[in-house]
């Protein structure tokens, strides 16, 4: 499997930490309420298709990448900076 | 027997090897089967469960019969395939599966009783008693049946793993891929050409076919020539490409070594290639199957292919009266090819009523079919049925032939399914299957030479447009194409045994059996009579399988379907995958800066995380661990010690922003931290659990330094990322790892300020560093940072240099500790030092414990948001009757405690049900005198004072306990602080 990495290029899949569902990009603020943060935390869905989860060029730069995939034909549809997706500067 | 003037063997130069102890000569390029069969050994194996005598069925690495042990001792290679095996001075092959000798075989009794084998014999017949099945029934079945064994013993050999990249990779270089290769290496595209083969060619150097008014091979050998020429193309020989992968990743196997007596210097046996191309081009030729008749595994009878294989590229006539059985027009060449070398030619059987037969010398027998045949260790003769009966036909080999199935395997690696083709009588690839490669030649289904030389042309003009490139005019050679003229035939009815799948010995009646049983589906049958699932996976039988279960199934054969084709294509030795992973490649070795000294001083070492640490410091006189753990840990109580704790993380982390950043990720406040100062800090997980704990200093008003525990440095530093880049990207912060750059070293011990006082250029006072002071101190000049922490509960401090200095530290500051009677202590002291201060490791903070269970509910501010925060305040995880942190002191007449333990009321039952805890550590404490504890136990806080049972159910250990605070030295934390 490859990758893209938006600063480094193409790279084996070997160079990234693979975290989970980008659905922690959006923490709930902590007023939130139960249920929002049971769904920040815990719930996950689980595609047959499009899915978006964060990896880390752990081998590379460091930077934390949206990874937009299909869960069915693991087509990599595209990734992108997780800084800029929530504002960073990288 | 040799043929004269054929072949691409070199004559000049003959080969001597081995086989079952007897010696054999061969020639350069022959291979363990085509040596064999030049000096007329036919019988090669014995088969898998009925124990049959078997001789070599193909010429290629699909080969189900003839498997070979090749080497000795320790470097033993099991299950090898005769006909991949090339030969080489000094080669020593075994065969295998047979007792006492391959010629009179013991275990062929089972063959005797096939009647009572067949499909699902053992699951009906091995069922009662059910103890019987793994300690009786399955190693007898076991023995019996099987292939080569391994030697047991370590394999010393070296693999290596190894990548490479191209813009076009041709998997294949027969026709197809050869012309591919050709019109894309001189359009300048990076190429890399593979085969599995010693010789590229593929079957141009098997076949007689002419190229351009040459021979095929020489046209094949004009092409790689030219392509070796080419700074652009890469030709890879002797490699398997055995898997499809996702973004164009593909698996390939390359025997390095495995063909040479004597190894190069430092030259694998075998290098495992991840190979990433951004296209690919699938020439992989079809694979020849043979026809289901009653006794069709004598050795002698083979692929018809293959024969022809054997005269035209070795020079080997496979027989002395070659009979020749098929369904199709390719089959003929056979007869023809044998004729001109000179071989007797016993018939020509071909099972279509109305087929064309050119060619003169032979008889033929046009809508007939072998029904059966003759001969215990090799073939003697065919049972040939035809219009006007049965008839003997002498012969002592048999080349048949079913027709010809693409080799589709790679285009199924990723849950492609194959194509059916009427035509053709096999399954082609449905394209797109694998992103980025097409499939061109007889993979393709394109079976005559000029089909494949255009197909192979075509794939490559298309991929350099794709690529942005272009091509120049490459004009095809002339070569035959001629029509496939094919009529399915599968099985040829009638009784006896019709092998289909020869290795793993699965005939006909198996199949319908299967199917009378009600195993329809493709996937059922193939698992019920094992058909398909040896290490040839089927290569030569599933399709025919297939076709008879469909029969027995009433279905036709795109609606019966195919089984999952899997990589590897061809079997790939674990060894080679895991390259460089073995013994102490398995993981990397991490070393501190004091290794060697605390080798020298005879310290064992041992394992954390990748780090080795030294266990404790052993004396003179010393019989046990325990005896230099006590006077370690005495040092520090009385006097002064020294402990390497340069493996904790270090993370350097500056900014403006950096003193809110840390505020988020730490419970506790670090805005609030005095320039110069260290404080204690908690992390939490975003479910509230604990993460990690450790000291952070800060160095200037932008400037920290964060320890992490040993084993979550790495953890830490990618949770620092993701919480600055995804969730406050807004704070100007930075991370660096320093854990490497800096060694540090604990001086912990009442004496420790008299120690550094000694060797500090600037000496310090408790007004200068007190308690938890930091800052940057110097040592002969060098200049370094110095912290007053502890963690073993005394007046301690951490003095750090960088890395290139810390082995002198190391051993000035254990010479000076024991000048003033203290010394070195390792990590057994420093467990039993922090265990009796009650700090907390990850035996404690092991990822199901919170803050409150900790006893460290107060350190979540409440004057601010955390990583952890919300979730830590659910109602559950601060409910008083959780598992929490408690101090455990033997108070019965059994005074062991161990770690792993469980904690029951006393006069309960040691059971489940009853659990009210476990223990997480346990010390002999010498300052106490007796054995101390750390567990989590259910309303721990309020049961102070409570005696308790601990029950160690692995090691039959119970111990009566007393609830104690867990903090055993110094609670008030005066030593600390002195």
């Amino acid at each position: 499997m490859r990758l893209t990495c938006p600063l480094c290029g193409e790279r084996d899949r070997r160079e990234f930490y693979y975290q989970g569902d980008a659905v922690s990009l959006n923490r709930p603020s902590p007023e939130a309420g139960v249920d929002a943060w049971d769904d920040y935390v815990h719930l996950r869905d689980n595609p047959a298709g499009e899915t978006r989860d964060m990896w880390q060029h752990e081998g590379g730069c460091g930077a934390w990448i949206v990874v937009t995939r299909n869960t069915v034909t693991h087509e990599v549809l595209g990734t992108a900076l997780a800084g800029p997706a929530a504002g960073a500067r990288i | 027997m040799r043929v004269d003037d054929k072949g691409l063997i070199d004559r000049s130069r003959p080969v001597r090897f081995q086989f079952d102890t007897i010696g054999y000569s061969g020639f350069e390029g022959d291979t363990v089967a085509s040596a064999l069969l030049a000096n007329g050994q036919r019988l090669m194996g014995r088969s898998f469960k009925y124990h049959r005598p078997r001789g070599v069925l193909t010429a290629g690495s699909e080969e189900p019969n003839a498997l070979v042990t090749v080497g000795r001792g320790a470097a033993q290679e099991p299950n090898v395939r005769a006909t991949v095996q090339e030969i080489h001075s000094g080669l020593d092959v075994r065969s295998q599966n047979a007792w006492p000798s391959l010629k009179t075989d013991v275990m062929s009794l089972n063959d005797l009783a096939w009647p009572f084998l067949g499909a699902g014999f053992y699951y009906k017949t091995f069922m009662w008693p059910k103890a019987f099945w793994e300690k009786l029934y399955e190693p007898v079945i076991r023995r019996a049946a099987g292939l080569g064994a391994l030697s047991g013993r370590h394999n010393r050999d070296k693999y290596e793993r190894a990548y490479a990249f191209c813009d076009l990779l041709i998997i294949g270089a027969g026709p197809a891929g050869l012309m591919a290769a050709l019109v894309a290496g001189r359009a300048g595209v990076d190429v890399l050409v593979v085969d599995e083969d010693r010789v590229m060619g593929g079957r141009l150097n098997a076949e007689t076919y002419v190229i351009d008014a040459e021979p095929g091979s020489a046209w094949a050998a004009a092409v790689v020539a030219e392509l070796q020429g080419m700074a652009n193309v890469r030709l890879m020989t002797r490699t398997t490409v055995t898997g499809a992968y996702d973004q164009g990743t593909y698996a390939a196997l390359e025997r390095v070594s495995s063909h040479l007596p004597e190894r190069a210097d430092g030259a694998p046996l075998e290098t495992f290639w991840r190979i990433v191309a951004r296209r690919a081009i699938l020439a992989s030729g079809a694979l020849e199957r043979p026809v289901a008749f009653a006794d069709n595994d004598r050795p002698g009878i083979m692929m018809a292919g293959a024969v022809r294989a054997y005269l035209n590229r070795w020079g080997v006539a496979p027989g002395q009266r070659v009979a020749v059985f098929g369904n199709n027009d390719d089959a003929h060449r056979t007869a023809t090819d044998l004729v001109e070398a000179g071989v007797e030619v016993a018939g020509l059987i071909d099972s279509r009523p109305g087929a064309q037969v050119t060619g003169t010398g032979f008889p033929v027998y046009t809508s007939s079919v072998v029904a059966g045949s003759t001969g215990r260790h090799g073939l003697t003769g065919i049972a040939v049925q035809g219009p006007n009966g049965h008839h003997r036909v002498e012969a002592d080999c048999l080349a048949m032939s079913g027709g010809w199935n693409p080799t589709v395997h790679l285009t199924c690696h990723m849950n492609g399914r194959p194509t059916w083709r009427e035509d053709i009588a096999g399954f082609v690839p449905t394209p797109g299957s694998v992103p980025g490669l097409v499939a061109a030649g007889a993979c393709n289904g394109d079976f005559s030479t000029a089909a494949c030389l255009a197909a192979g042309s075509a794939a490559a003009k298309a991929v350099v447009k794709d690529l942005g490139g272009k091509t120049t005019r490459v004009s095809l050679p002339d070569a035959e194409d001629k029509a496939y003229q094919i009529a399915p035939l599968w099985a040829v009815p009638g009784k006896g045994r019709a092998w289909l799948d020869f290795q793993n010995d699965v005939t006909v009646k198996d199949v319908k059996q299967a199917a009378t049983e009600n195993f329809r589906s493709v996937e059922h049958m193939k698992r019920y009579t094992t058909q398909g699932m040896a290490t040839d996976q089927g290569k030569n039988s599933n399709v025919a399988a297939l076709a008879v279960l469909a029969d027995a199934t009433g279905r036709a054969i795109p609606e019966t379907g195919t089984t999952t084709f899997r990589p590897p294509y061809t079997p790939v030795s674990i060894a080679a995958m895991g390259a460089g992973a073995q013994g102490a490649g398995f993981a990397p070795q991490r070393y501190t800066t004091s290794h060697a000294v605390s080798v020298e001083m005879g310290a064992p070492m041992i394992e954390a995380g990748l780090w080795y640490r030294p266990g404790y410091f052993p004396r003179k006189g010393e019989t046990t661990w325990r005896q230099a753990c006590d006077r370690e840990v005495e040092y520090v109580r009385e006097a002064v010690g020294v402990c390497d704790v340069s493996t904790l993380g270090k993370i350097d982390i500056q900014g403006p922003d950096a003193a809110a950043f840390l505020d988020f990720v730490y419970t506790n406040t670090f805005s609030t931290l005095k320039v110069g100062r260290v404080r204690y800090g908690l992390m939490l997980r975003e479910d509230g659990h604990v993460m990690d704990d450790g000291t952070t200093a800060r160095l200037g008003e932008q400037h920290f330094v964060m320890t992490t525990t040993t084993a979550a440095a790495g953890n830490v530093m990618r949770h620092l990322e993701f919480v600055h880049q995804v969730l406050r990207p807004e704070f100007d912060v930075r991370f660096t790892s320093v854990t490497e750059q800096w060694a540090q070293f604990a001086v912990a011990g009442p004496r420790s300020r008299e120690l550094l006082n000694d060797i500090l250029d600037a000496p310090i006072d408790k007004d200068s560093w007190p308690f938890m002071a930091c800052g940057e101190t110097s040592v002969a000049g060098i200049a370094g940072r110095l912290f007053r922490i502890s963690f073993s509960g005394e007046h301690a401090y951490e003095v750090a240099l960088p890395s290139r200095y810390g082995e002198s530290l190391f051993r000035l500051l254990v010479k000076r500790a024991e000048s003033l009677s203290g010394g070195a202590y390792g990590m057994e002291a420093l467990n039993v030092l922090r265990i009796e201060k009650g700090h907390i490791t990850h035996a404690e903070i092991h990822g199901r414990t919170t803050a409150f269970d900790i006893g460290f509910a107060r350190m979540i501010s409440t004057k601010k948001d955390c990583i952890g925060k919300t979730m830590a305040a659910r109602e559950g995880m601060v409910d008083p009757m959780r598992e929490r942190l408690v101090g455990l002191k033997p108070v019965g007449p059994v005074k062991q405690l161990t770690a792993g333990a469980h904690v029951f009321e006393r006069g309960a039952a040691a059971i489940r049900e009853n659990d009210r805890g476990y223990v997480t550590s346990v010390a002999f404490s010498p300052t106490l005198g007796h054995s101390i504890g750390l567990a989590f136990v259910r309303g721990g806080p309020e049961r102070l004072g409570d005696v308790m049972r601990v029950v160690d159910h692995l090691r039959d250990i119970e111990t009566d306990v007393e609830i104690c605070a867990p903090v055993f030295v110094d609670p008030d934390g005066g030593r600390t602080r002195g």
